[in-house]
């Protein structure tokens, strides 16, 4: 046999040396993309120079073993696969490497050695590093794409060479990006003011009065874990019951408008949270107009009994409902009618069936919206923060540990894991109902039979709670636009187009547009930030989700758990670890646009894996085989194949990571610098000001940009749809 | 340039398959298939039919044993480097795809050209009988024209083997026929070796060279259809082709290679293969139930079904059950009335005695 071509060996082979011999080794002070580098003394200029021509100058020398790494993966060349040799070098480049890589740059930092240790060892060191450039971003890349295919060679995953870098890419960045910054936040958790680790550092701030005291029993104040434990629990509960009247009201009532009540489900994916809080300051607030009703009708002093608990639960009980909709509609259509169809004929009434059968059956549903609404309650930032007054949750107590005058980052960590344990313990009992119950009821089955309907003493109150909260809804809603059209709320009510106009004022001049509005800057980050995110958003869920569905390999489960447990980390938790993680070397990148959208990136991910792995379960698992069995290999399966069957469901994947990049506020108000804002955070600028007009203003232009895309998705996505089938062709499928 | 065969014998060495622990799908099987014949892998659902076939093409790794195709030991190679083509029982036609996208497919990675891969695509089509229809996509043809279509579509890569995977179970029962029998010309006409799986026996007594039954995930008996039908090893194989009757009776004598055995005092001379004297089965098919001689084993009729083209009697003796069918359905025999059996003179097998349930099925 003729030598093999590789083209992936050789490819990335390539690409190592060109990170060491051609990029910039370090990152640039004026970012890679200006190419200032390239005409600024490049590539003898240290700051800029790639790492050979710092090793030739005799600068940087502990990146010369590197050239070690470089040189082994050429021994290869030209040897068959089978060959041991083959596979031994690959992954033994591949691992040095990427540990050297590793073990250089967290030893060595800006003040030389980062360990006492080590001065003591090797003498004190008076050379320094900056954060990973592109150079060695590169080659992290290359060496960790030999190992895998030193791996794919031994016969993991049938030698499939795709497959197992797919593995490792998600294994390296989810690392990386995910579980570094969070040990790395646990263990600032432990260190003192004076920078040593200790255990009573930890205790010090864990057992705080600020966090458990119990005083709300006694009049005064309540600790922020309490708090924000508390109210999670009241908005997992009261989201789910009226969740619950929702879908019963779609499903099993004779009511007329069900559309409208579907089309609330895309409300919280195109409204930033705090806005439901700016309106119900419209509403409620000190000179909120239901307030000022009451104070006059009844001669009383306006209060501000909004800011505060009774405010945020009010906010997020809007806010999420039409999450925990969205999860019980499908429960109560899985259950199925014929189940419901036998209890009648076995004699029970409709009363009975309901609560002998069809409530049952929901449980495990109900016990997923619950906690859904829990985890949302404890991670939501927008709310608490406009509406919280007094009232301290742990996601708004670390956000002032952190950019407050306290300026604590020992006590931001403590509180973050505190949050964290939160949200996890409850990430957890979610995924033991829905391993253990959520799939027996759901037959999947086109069942025939129809759902009964309520019983009349269910009926009428439940449709009473569902009625009067659609029209909450709709009326918090039109606050919203109807306060982005007034002039001062509550002391001047004349109807003006003015924040408009601050906010996205343009002048057209000779030289062309000027973007002369306050809020432009913000807003074209902000879509190019999203629209940068989404598409890496999509490739990342995408490939994990076909690995999840389409492959087999060890610890399976295990990366699965890996991959979706970002879902259940908080945005505040993500922005605290990352500025408290990416602001050293090896990995520089706070003030940044790229810590924005690799923290859009992570925080997103779940839901494009989720997207995808119902789509990809929806695809016969034979349309990958036949592809095989006809000489395509597992990447041109998945390209030729796969992808074009999964357009629509990509597409939604895409616009719907964009629209959440766009709406995040937890994670991005820690990332935001002067030079990348974003829209959000610029709002929430603005409530602080007082500036309500233009903040409102700006939120309903961001809504119906966002609806925008959603309406037009969803148009692209039906023509698809009609247009080729979606299931493999032939009866029986 | 036209389709020909490049076909390849195949053989298991000792290759088992295990799913998890404690599922073994195979269990430690041998078998060879010789170059351009047509083997059917036939047994009950859950046997490892499937599994068997699966690693055929490399998509399930044996977990033990060597499985070599042609010269070359493919245990290890992954389904892309194999010189295997599946039809799949769901056909997996690309929706995305037309015709004759879906037959070129293979093609694009066998490094041909595109005109080339083009007209060998027409020419798979038209030996189908589709070439008309290249422009289409596959939700736009009927049931039976996909399975065509994924006929091609594996053809025209001419594989070393062409596997099938319960190819009629989406077609109705006309159509199975017809499509049976131009899987079994088209394989004849270019001489591939195919592998076929199905739990239909009729359908796999029809289409096949060699049977191989398959029993809880290793092999009962290969044979050709007659040999299966005629002198089946055990009662598994017995019952699973043709609903042999089983009847427990005694060797009473061995005489020249044949052997004398006795039901309820009525005695019969057939070949003795290998038995000897004591308990043995004796195995009959329906068709071959005598009810009109004065001599024979007295049974009652406990049933009696008229299904059209023939009557179907359940016959009760003190041996237990049998079933037997008559073609005479003018003159049916009544429920209840007693009469003598015996059986034709070719067709009945004698068979070990196994312990564990005695008579019919
Ligand atoms: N992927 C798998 N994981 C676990 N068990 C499997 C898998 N595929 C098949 N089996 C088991 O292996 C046995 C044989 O299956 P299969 O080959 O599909 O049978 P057949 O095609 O003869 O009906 C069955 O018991 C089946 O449950
Ligand atoms: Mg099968």
């Amino acid at each position: 046999m003729t030598p093999p071509t590789r083209p992936v060996l050789i490819f990335w082979i390539i690409a190592g040396w060109v990170g060491f011999l051609l990029f910039p080794w370090y990152g640039t002070e004026s970012g890679f993309f200006s190419f200032e580098w390239l005409v600024d003394g490049y590539p003898f200029e240290p700051d800029y120079s790639p790492a050979v021509f710092l090793i030739g100058q005799g600068k940087k020398l502990w990146l010369s073993p590197l050239l070690i790494a470089l040189i082994l993966p050429l021994l290869v060349l030209g040897r068959p696969k089978s060959d041991p040799i083959y596979f031994r070098i690959l992954t033994a480049a591949g691992a040095l490497g990427i540990s050297w890589l590793i073990i250089q740059g967290f030893s060595i930092g800006l003040r030389g050695f980062n360990f006492q240790w080590m001065n003591a060892v090797f003498g004190a060191l008076d050379d320094r590093q900056y954060g990973m450039g592109f150079g060695a971003l590169i080659c992290a890349a290359a060496f960790l794409f030999l190992f895998t295919q030193g791996i794919a060679a031994r016969g993991a995953i049938n030698g499939d060479v795709f497959v197992v870098g797919a593995i490792g890419g998600v294994i390296a960045i989810v690392t990386t990006f995910v579980f570094f910054p969070i040990a790395n936040m646990l263990f600032s958790a432990f260190v003192t003011d004076e920078g040593e680790y200790s255990v009573l550092a930890f205790f010090g701030k864990f057992f705080d009065d600020r966090l458990w005291g119990i005083g709300c029993l006694t009049g005064s104040r309540c600790g922020a874990a309490l708090n924000s434990l508390f109210l999670a629990v009241a908005v997992g509960f009261i989201t789910t019951v009226l969740g619950l009247a929702f879908a019963l009201v779609v499903t099993r009532s004779g009511f007329r408008w069900k559309r409208m009540i579907r089309a609330l489900t895309v409300l919280p994916i195109i409204t930033p949270p705090f806005v439901i809080g700016l309106a119900l300051i419209l509403l409620f607030g000190l000179s909120g107009s239901v307030t000022v009703f009451f104070a006059d009708l009844f001669e009383t002093q306006p209060t501000r009994w909004l800011y505060g608990m009774p405010g945020v639960l009010i906010a997020q009980t809007l806010a999420f409902t039409p999450i925990a909709f969205l999860v019980l509609i499908g429960v109560v259509e899985g259950v199925s009618p014929s189940m419901e169809e036998a209890s009648q004929t076995l004699r029970a009434n409709r009363w009975q069936t309901f609560r002998t059968v069809s409530l049952p059956l929901m449980r495990p549903g109900l016990a997923n919206a619950f906690l859904l609404g829990f985890i949302e309650s404890m991670a939501d930032f927008g709310n608490p923060l406009v509406l919280g007054g007094n009232f301290d949750v742990l996601s708004t107590e670390i956000f002032f540990a952190i950019v407050g005058a306290q300026y604590d980052q020992g006590r931001a960590a403590v509180l973050a894991m505190v949050l964290l344990f939160f949200t996890l313990s409850a990430f957890f009992a979610q995924r033991v109902w829905l391993g253990k119950k959520s799939y027996t009821t759901v037959s999947g089955k086109g069942d025939a039979g129809m759902h009964p309907m309520m019983p009349n003493g269910l009926a009428i109150p439940v449709m009473f709670v569902a009625l009067s909260w659609a029209i909450f809804t709709a009326t918090v809603y039109g606050m919203i636009v109807y306060g982005s059209i007034v002039e001062l709320w509550g002391v001047n009510n004349s109807l003006t187009l003015k924040h408009y106009i601050t906010a996205f004022s343009i002048r057209i001049e000779e030289e062309g547009i000027r973007w002369t509005g306050a809020a432009w800057d913000s807003f074209w980050t902000t879509i190019t930030i999203a629209a940068i995110a989404a598409p890496l958003t999509g490739a990342v869920g995408l490939v994990t989700a076909y690995l999840l569905t389409r492959q087999k390999f060890v610890g399976k489960s295990a990366f699965e758990f890996g991959t979706m447990l970002s879902f259940a980390i908080p945005g505040t938790v993500i922005g605290v670890s990352y500025i408290l993680a990416f602001n050293v070397p090896p990995i520089e990148i706070t003030g940044t646009g790229i810590i924005l959208v690799v923290s859009f990136i992570f925080r997103n991910m779940p839901v494009g894996v989720r997207a995808g792995i119902a789509s990809m379960s929806q695809l016969d698992k034979s349309l990958d085989e036949s592809s095989l069995t006809l000489g395509a290999n597992s990447w041109q399966t998945f390209r030729r194949v796969i992808l074009p069957l999964l357009r629509p469901a990509i597409l939604a994947a895409l616009v719907y990571s964009f629209v959440r990049a766009m709406t995040a506020i937890s994670a991005v108000i820690f990332l935001v610098s002067a030079e990348y804002d974003m829209a959000t955070s610029y709002i929430i600028g603005r409530v602080e000001n007082n500036d309500y007009g233009l903040a409102i203003a700006y939120s309903t232009a961001l809504i119906f940009v966002m609806l925008s895309a959603v309406a037009l998705m969803q148009i692209i996505v039906g023509r698809t749809r009609t247009g080729r089938r979606m299931t493999p062709a032939g009866p029986g499928l | 340039m036209s389709i020909a065969s490049q076909a390849a014998p195949i053989r298991f060495e000792g290759v088992s398959k295990r799913f998890g622990r404690d599922v073994v799908a195979v269990d430690n099987i041998d078998l060879a298939v010789d170059a351009g014949k047509l083997v059917t892998l036939l047994g009950p659902s859950g046997c490892g039919k499937t599994t068997t076939l699966r690693m055929i093409a490399g998509l399930e790794m044996a977990s033990s044993g060597r499985i070599i195709i042609g010269d070359t030991d493919v245990t290890k190679l992954p389904a892309t480097d194999r010189d295997v083509s599946m039809v799949f029982q769901s056909y997996a036609l690309f929706p995305h795809m037309s015709v004759l996208e879906n037959v070129m497919y293979g093609l694009t990675f066998s490094g041909l050209g595109k005109s080339d891969a083009r007209s060998r695509a027409l020419q798979g089509l038209e030996l189908v009988g589709l070439e008309d229809f290249h422009g289409r996509l596959p939700s736009e043809l009927s049931g039976g024209q996909q399975q065509r279509v994924a006929v091609a579509r594996a053809l025209v890569l001419e594989p070393q083997v062409l596997l099938f995977d319960e190819p009629l179970s989406n077609l109705d029962t006309k159509l199975r026929r017809q499509v049976r029998e131009d899987i079994r010309a088209i394989q004849q006409k270019l001489g591939l070796t195919v592998v076929y799986v199905t739990h239909d026996q009729e359908e796999a007594l029809a289409v096949s060279d060699e049977i191989v039954v398959m029993r809880n995930a290793a092999i009962a008996q290969i044979g050709t259809p007659r040999e299966l039908y005629d002198s089946p090893n055990d009662r598994f194989v017995a019952d699973f082709i043709g609903e042999a009757n089983l009847i427990a009776c005694q060797v009473v004598a061995l005489n020249a290679g044949d052997a004398t055995i006795e039901i309820e005092g009525y005695r019969l001379r057939l070949p003795a293969r290998g038995l000897s004297p004591g308990p043995a089965t004796l195995a009959v098919r329906p068709s071959r139930i005598i009810l009109d001689n004065d001599t024979g084993v007295p049974v009652t009729v406990a049933k009696a079904t008229y299904v059209g083209v023939r009557m179907e009697y359940t016959l009760e003796g003190e041996f237990g059950q049998v079933f037997a069918v008559k073609d005479d359905v003018d003159k049916p025999l009544e429920v209840g009335i007693s009469l003598y059996m015996s059986f034709a003179a070719e067709g009945p097998v004698l068979l070990p005695s196994e312990t564990g349930g005695h008579g019919g099925h």
